[in-house]
């Protein structure tokens, strides 16, 4: 399987993204700039954290009109696994590909630290290999993570099931402590926390890990199908 | 013609500003106790081309597509015709 971490100016997690692809994972995975138009023979689309244009004007407000944005909206309306997490996150909120907006935290600080997460929806192609109901250890790094969006809005996610992670205590004012969520068809997920930065007990916590090993079993299991 | 425009960026009513309300409580502590709310935005000046037929549908365009997030944040702008001398 191919996984591709889109790289935008001013993205800081790539590299730990790369690598949990590479040395944890074990499969393919390249670096794409933001200046391509195209995402042929990827599998997976991986939207790194950091401050893409240095969060100017909003995060991923500019990072939304990158020349790259254009496959990943192809490749997202194909059904390939997109996963953005903070300020990849950001990017697809602002991009369309997710419904909804970050506010400052409500207490204005930058939070850094690990976070309990439940796993609300463990049907997805993100989350297939942990439990139901199960709470896993995450750290989150980011200062813009209060989610927000309109009642009707947030209707739709809880009857879809597309709250897929909530925190375990609320930790920056987002609405019903969500963390992490999907869109529609289940195949692009946005999340704050950092699961590349969870992949191996020496980094605290291994928990992240499954979360990449399910786009993985999802991926193998479609293909196994198809050919 | 040139137009020179401000655009003005505010947090949509009811949606949590944390920087206001902060800021709030500051000037409640300086002794401002009358501040009801306090909410911030963002100032944007422009300066460019365009005509008095399509000035407005550009301002409009790019706020929606840019300059604010229609999902927390409303906008409002001023446009004046800089007249050379």
């Amino acid at each position: 399987m191919k996984f591709a971490v889109i790289v935008f100016p001013g993205s800081n997690c790539d590299l730990d993204m790369y690598h949990a692809i590479q040395d944890e994972l074990e499969e393919e995975v390249s670096y794409v700039w933001h200046d391509e138009t195209s995402l042929e023979g990827f599998d997976a689309i991986l939207l790194p954290g950091g401050f893409s244009y240095g969060d100017y004007l909003r995060s991923g407000a500019i990072a939304k009109f990158s020349p790259i944005m254009k496959a990943v909206k192809e490749a997202a309306n194909v059904g390939k696994p997109i996963l953005g997490v903070c300020n990849g996150f950001q990017v697809l909120l602002e991009a369309g590909l997710l419904p909804g907006a970050m506010r400052r935290n409500e207490k204005l600080t930058f939070i850094c630290k690990q976070v309990g997460l439940k796993v609300k929806n463990q049907k997805t192609m993100f989350t297939n290999s942990y439990g139901e109901g199960e709470t896993i250890t995450i750290p989150v790094a980011h200062g813009d993570g209060n989610y927000y969006c309109d009642e009707q809005t947030l209707d739709r996610l809880k009857k879809n099931n597309q709250v897929v992670f909530t925190y375990s205590e609320n930790i920056n004012g987002s609405i019903e402590d969500i963390a992490g969520i999907t869109n529609e068809q289940g195949n692009v997920l946005g999340m704050m926390p950092h699961p590349e930065r969870a992949v191996d007990i020496l980094l605290g916590s291994a928990d992240g890990l499954k979360l990449f090993q399910s786009i993985v079993k999802h991926w193998r299991k479609q293909h196994a199908i198809t050919t | 013609m040139t137009y020179e425009v401000k655009v003005y960026v505010t947090l949509k009513e009811g949606v949590l500003d944390p920087q206001g309300s902060a800021v709030k409580n500051s000037l409640h502590h300086l002794g401002f106790g009358g501040v009801e709310d306090v909410r911030i935005g963002k100032v944007m000046s422009l300066r460019m081309e365009a005509t008095e037929d399509t000035i407005d549908n550009q301002v409009k365009e790019m706020c929606d597509k840019l300059l604010a997030n229609p999902v927390i944040e409303d906008y409002s702008y001023e446009t004046e015709e800089v007249v050379s001398s």
